[in-house]
């Protein structure tokens, strides 16, 4: 069983205890443990069960790369699934449960897969479920969503709360091992700015558990005096429990950094995204061990070598009482000895090596462990928890030679560079065939704006291994990249590190080398996956030879793990059955982030009331007050409707309608796009903007114009106002604005660059109130000020002055066809202007209105919406605005994409006004039917609604649309089609259904 | 007729720093060629400043010089003289292709204080906010998580921040999330 051990611990408080639930059961642990060491300390050794089987599964490593200890964490509002527990601090309170299994942990009714496993090849799914086609709705798919998926969905909100830091720096070393702390004190020397991430709580990575010494002291203490040298640095900033997730271009890079996970009552961020640029970066994330291939090694009590020594030295925990040690190198002794020393029986030393190890290897046999070499694990038994293992030949194909009854299993294969940080932005690899591993080609590194290197590994992550050798490649690594960034690096010794010196591995990619196919089927590769090597030599029998087709047909190293463990042992193994040096068949692509990061970190601050901007004008307030129905416009909110007290919505806007038409009404108009343009030039250009003349139009004047993109198509629309000779305002519409100004500065940047034409965004600026209807004008006059008559200001003409003490513009517009001014003031005093006019509006009826109001009057009147009539592909012509359309100029955008013979098309759908024959509201969008059907089967079609509406005014349904030659059709019945087969038969009819001559907007 | 309000009137937040309304303060776009005798003239006029070079503002408090863009300024001064320095500057810019425009109503003006200033900025902005890199006399025009903005140091310890008017409500929102206890991030 595994146990607390009574010496040992270098990161736990033994003095303190600390409660914590798993599935239910209150256990305990100490400050400093983690989740993992706690409930190993616990005896709970099987913590989960695997994905495709339900096998049961334990803690298999004491990092990031963890693939089986993945738990529920918390409840409610603080739950989160698949969160890893060799990588969650352990804090008072702490719940957690196991995933994937039903009804209990011990107990799992799913586990019957592992039984079947031989009907589970890879590519299964594939195969099974193509057929019969309708099977994959009504059967396969509800099972699969029964059976599937590790953790479950939160269903609460999260109460955590997210932030994202932007960081800038010289040389951004990512790890802070031994490696990391000296490359960035050996280019912190240069005076370079600094930041040292590092993913866990500690400093100094595997060295204080691997032992060795360095600058003349044990590596523990080392790493003490490195990190105050550090810390006495005012250009080092130094961040731990922050992992690199992911290096971008640029030298851009994501650091995840974990705030609260660990003090789940402190106030502030739960976790910060460090958003980072860096001139320079290091990548010393040193490296992860490798498991090896054999039956039985995902039975819970086989662990990674490093893992158990880092379990016994760091936590004061041991996986077992009696424990088997299988390696391929000399490092899996330093567990033996380590656990020896500590009182825990370590029954065998089975080495694959014919001639075992060097030094390690003399000091373990020197403690009385018995060392096989040439041997190998053939077998393990036990079905929660090892039992025995059967010994065999390494070179064999299993044949038992012994058993040797034990309750863990330390296996070692080897060690592979972390070269996932490396590799994201593009960073090359070789293989090292003398270590049997994976590292960075210092000749193709990811490659920056310049085409230089931005990236440097160090350390173990750069392929080497020993205290002195990492050391020297750190120093020389962080001196180039401040050298690299620009900086002047000081040309100081490496300290000299001193380990105990190790003879080569032997490469062991499956054990024992001829292994039995029963054998092979219950090696894992990916125990988080379910992946065994007889998947992947299926898969290479079965034609798939990119490693990539591989991993999406076996899912090796496709779980939330990205197959840390898995990925080297997987690609030997096809490479070995692809007949192919490992090289050869290469890795897979590595993508960020390098572990899972929280949706939260990624969203940062945009939650609840600053999700997304929204803009308010100054009346904004007000609208609210009056218990406004709102509309969304791009970012704006625009009252839809006023509704009062009991009033509902529909009955509102009819209020509204009417109380404008026959008395006056009040829209805030403030969003409307506003921007000036000016210059000798600016006539010029704004022709080339319209498609009608505005620089023939005379100042105090207005203009309506259409604006189109260079293919044709009608963009916005507006009104057009020539302030004097040089300078005119642009009325946009209200989601124009923003995209208008950015065209009409791109075309003065860009193409006509030499023309004298400056523009300013002013739609902020100015309040704007249409005051509308047959008394908009005794209102105004009402509140005293300057001079409204038809005679002095004309419709389509415009003027400053006052109104009621208000400094304004009034333009004399309508869009609804009432009598109307639209008046600007400044911004800051919109609310007291609009409330002005209320007050004063109050003796002829005023009453606000809104959008939708807005929207049914202007369509009485036959007047196009941008966004309605227009979707991106409709031109003016389309919509019977050919006067709009300059015939004298020589060019303006979109004149000769109208010219295209698609677009002088006589069966182009053109608009026309729709009239139900009942009365009734056709359905908006929907299409008119002619008589056929197309190569799909549908009915063939002849137009559609583009606005519709009840006109409160007419007390019937009218529409718009787009309508086969429709301005020819007068008159006639067409049939739409509505939803639930109904049917609607509306006439063909002039768009303008109210005031046509246009006498109550000009009086 | 009733005094213009400012976008925030008068609102205040406390917490990691304090941020506050800057109230009405006069801002006006100068575009035109920068280099031009009479562009210089004008400013001079208006602010009393030098033409600024790129990302820099010249004069402090109320009156000051922002640099926007290769050809455009920004020109701050007291809400109540915006009128008459627009005169001023379009007098001494006569003959010259250019514009000037009152933009004050069109913005709001935020002032965020305290020893954390440059942290709570720094989680919003991707501007390198360091001490380093940015000091007194720095300006800049940035975004503040979704909306543009452009932010310089008035002291030390305190930023003016300028947004767009009608998401003054969000960019105030957004000072109190990222100045909420707790979330100190003692980097710089």
């Amino acid at each position: 069983m595994s146990h607390r051990l009574p010496d040992l611990g270098r990161l736990i408080d033994r003095s303190k205890r600390i409660g914590f639930r798993f599935n239910g059961a209150p256990l305990a642990g100490h400050p400093g443990d983690t989740l993992a060491s706690a409930l190993l300390a616990n005896d709970r050794m099987m913590v989960g069960r695997s994905f495709k089987y339900h096998r049961p599964r334990g803690v298999v490593a004491s990092g990031a790369e963890e693939p089986n200890a993945l738990v529920n964490m918390g409840e409610g509002p603080g739950f989160e699934p698949n969160q890893r527990a060799t990588t969650t601090e352990l804090f008072d309170g702490l719940t957690a449960r196991s995933q994937n299994h039903w009804p209990s942990l011990e107990f799992d009714v799913g586990a019957v897969n592992t039984y079947l496993s031989r009907f589970l090849p890879a590519g299964f799914y594939y195969k099974m479920f193509m057929y019969p086609r309708a099977f994959w709705k009504h059967v396969y798919e509800p099972f699969i969503r029964q059976s599937a998926g590790l953790g479950q969905a939160p269903k609460d909100r999260d109460r955590d709360t997210y932030e994202h830091f932007y960081a800038f720096t010289d040389v951004l070393v990512i790890g802070g091992g031994v490696a990391g702390l000296q490359a960035a004190h050996s280019a912190a020397q240069s005076g370079a700015r600094v930041l040292v991430l590092e993913q866990t709580a500690h400093w100094g990575g595997r060295a204080p558990v691997d032992g060795g010494s360095f600058g003349g002291a044990p590596a523990e203490e080392a790493v003490e005096q490195l990190l105050e040298e550090l810390r006495q640095m005012d250009n080092v900033t130094l961040r731990s429990r922050t992992m690199g997730a992911g290096v971008y271009d640029h030298g851009y890079v994501l650091g995840y950094e974990r705030l609260t996970d660990h003090l789940p009552l402190a106030k502030g961020p739960r976790h910060r995204l460090w958003r980072i640029r860096a001139a320079q970066i290091v990548t010393a994330t040193g490296a992860i061990e490798r498991p090896l291939s054999f039956a039985g090694n995902d039975v819970p009590g086989v662990m990674l070598a490093s893992a158990m020594r880092d379990y016994a030295v760091n936590y004061g925990v041991a996986a077992g009482k009696r424990i088997v040690v299988a390696t391929n190198n000399d490092d899996a002794y330093r567990t033996a000895i380590c656990l020896k020393e500590a009182g825990v029986e370590v029954a065998r030393i089975l080495d694959a090596r014919s001639r075992g190890g060097g030094a390690l290897m003399e000091e373990a046999r020197a403690l009385g462990i018995r060392i096989d070499c040439g041997r190998a694990i053939g077998k393990v038994s036990g079905g929660k928890r090892v039992a025995k293992v059967m010994i065999c030949a390494q070179d064999g194909a299993g044949g038992a030679l012994e058993e040797v009854a034990c309750d863990a299993v330390a296996m070692s294969g080897g060690w592979s560079p972390v070269v996932h940080l490396w590799s994201h932005c593009g960073g090359k690899l070789l293989w090292d065939d003398q270590q049997a591993l994976f590292r960075p080609d210092p000749d193709r590194p990811p490659t920056g704006a310049d085409g230089a290197g931005f990236v440097r590994a160090a350390g173990a992550a750069n392929g080497h291994a020993g205290l002195d050798a990492i050391l020297s490649d750190a120093t020389a690594a962080g001196r180039a990249a401040a050298k690299a960034a620009g900086f002047k690096p000081k040309r100081t010794a490496a300290p000299r590190g001193e380990s105990t010196e190790e003879q080569p591995l032997e490469p062991v990619w499956l054990m024992p080398r001829e292994a039995e196919p029963h054998l092979r089927a219950k090696s894992w590769l990916d125990f988080q996956n379910d992946v065994k090597v007889s998947d992947v030599q299926l898969a290479a029998r079965e034609g798939f030879e990119s490693v990539e087709h591989t991993k999406r047909y076996t899912t090796l190293g496709m779980a939330t793990d990205q197959g840390k463990l898995s990925n080297i042992n997987g690609l030997a193994i096809l490479s070995d059955a692809l007949g192919q040096p490992i090289p050869a068949t290469g890795t897979t692509t590595f993508r960020p982030p390098y572990t899972p990061i929280s949706m939260g970190a990624i969203a940062g601050e945009a939650r609840g009331d600053v999700f997304q901007p929204l803009r308010k004008t100054p009346m904004h307030e007000w609208h609210e007050q009056q218990g406004a129905d709102w509309e969304p416009v791009g970012h704006w909110r625009r009252p839809y409707a006023f509704p009062r007290a009991g009033e509902r919505v529909h009955d509102a806007v009819e209020r509204e309608v009417k109380n404008t038409r026959q008395a006056v009404g009040l829209l805030d108009a403030s969003t409307l796009g506003k921007i000036l343009v000016k210059g000798p030039h600016a006539g010029r250009f704004l022709d080339m903007l319209y498609t009608n003349m505005m620089s023939t139009l005379k100042p105090g004047r207005c203009r309506y114009g259409l604006m189109c993109s260079e293919n044709g198509f009608l963009i916005d629309d507006g009104v057009v106002a020539r302030i004097d000779e040089d300078t005119f305002l642009c009325h946009t519409t209200t989601g124009g604005a923003d995209r208008i100004h950015a065209m009409m500065e791109e075309w003065l940047q860009t193409e006509w660059w030499d023309w004298k034409v400056y523009v300013a965004n002013l739609t902020e600026q100015f309040a704007q109130v249409a005051v509308v209807g047959p008394k908009a004008r005794e209102l105004l006059n009402s509140l005293g000020g300057m001079d409204l008559s038809a005679e002095a200001l004309p419709f389509m003409a415009w003027a400053d002055g006052q109104i009621g003490g208000f400094d304004c513009r009034v333009y004399r517009i309508s869009f609804s066809g009432e009598l109307s001014f639209e008046i600007a003031v400044r911004a800051g005093q919109g609310l007291a202007f609009w409330e002005a006019l209320m007050q004063a509006g109050e003796t002829f009826g005023v009453m606000p209105y809104g959008t939708e109001a807005l929207h049914i009057m202007r369509a009485e009147k036959g007047f196009i919406m941008i966004g309605d009539e227009t979707d991106g592909t409709v031109i003016p012509q389309d919509l019977g605005l050919d006067w709009a359309i300059s015939k004298k100029k020589d060019d303006y955008l979109g004149k000769r994409a109208q010219e295209r013979p698609h677009m002088t098309d006589p069966n182009r759908w053109k608009l026309v006004g729709l009239e139900t024959l009942d009365g009734s509201v056709l359905p908006d969008g929907a299409y008119a039917v002619a008589p056929g059907r197309n190569a799909n089967g549908q009915r063939n079609t002849q137009g559609r609604v583009t606005s519709t509406y009840h006109s409160p005014t007419l007390g019937k349904g009218i529409a718009m649309g787009l309508v086969l030659n429709g301005p020819d059709r007068m008159g006639e019945v067409l049939e739409f089609l509505g939803t639930d087969d109904k049917t609607f038969k509306a006439r063909i009819v002039d768009p303008v259904f109210y005031d046509k001559e246009g006498e109550k907007q000009n009086v | 007729m009733s005094d213009p309000v400012s976008a925030l009137n008068g609102a205040e937040f406390h917490g990691l720093i304090d941020v506050a309304d800057a109230g009405l303060t006069g801002m006006i776009t100068l575009r035109g060629n920068l280099g031009a005798a009479k562009a210089k003239k004008a400013v001079k006029a208006v602010t009393g400043t030098a033409v600024p070079a790129v990302g820099e503002v010249l004069g402090s408090g109320e009156t000051a010089t922002a640099w926007m863009s290769p050809d455009e300024l920004l020109l701050i001064v007291p809400y109540a003289e915006v009128a008459q320095r627009v005169a001023k500057a379009e007098t001494a810019l006569a003959g010259e292709h250019a514009m000037v425009v009152d933009v004050s109503d069109a913005r709001a003006v935020l002032t965020v204080t305290g020893s954390d200033a440059r942290e709570v900025m720094a989680k919003l902005c991707p501007v390198d906010l360091s001490p380093a890199a940015f000091g007194k006399g720095d300006f800049r025009r940035t975004r503040m998580a979704q909306i543009p903005a452009a932010l310089w140091m008035t002291e030390s310890d305190q930023f003016t921040v300028i947004c767009f008017r009608s998401v003054a409500d969000y960019a105030f929102a957004l000072l109190k999330v990222a100045a909420q206890p707790g979330s100190a991030v003692g980097a710089f």
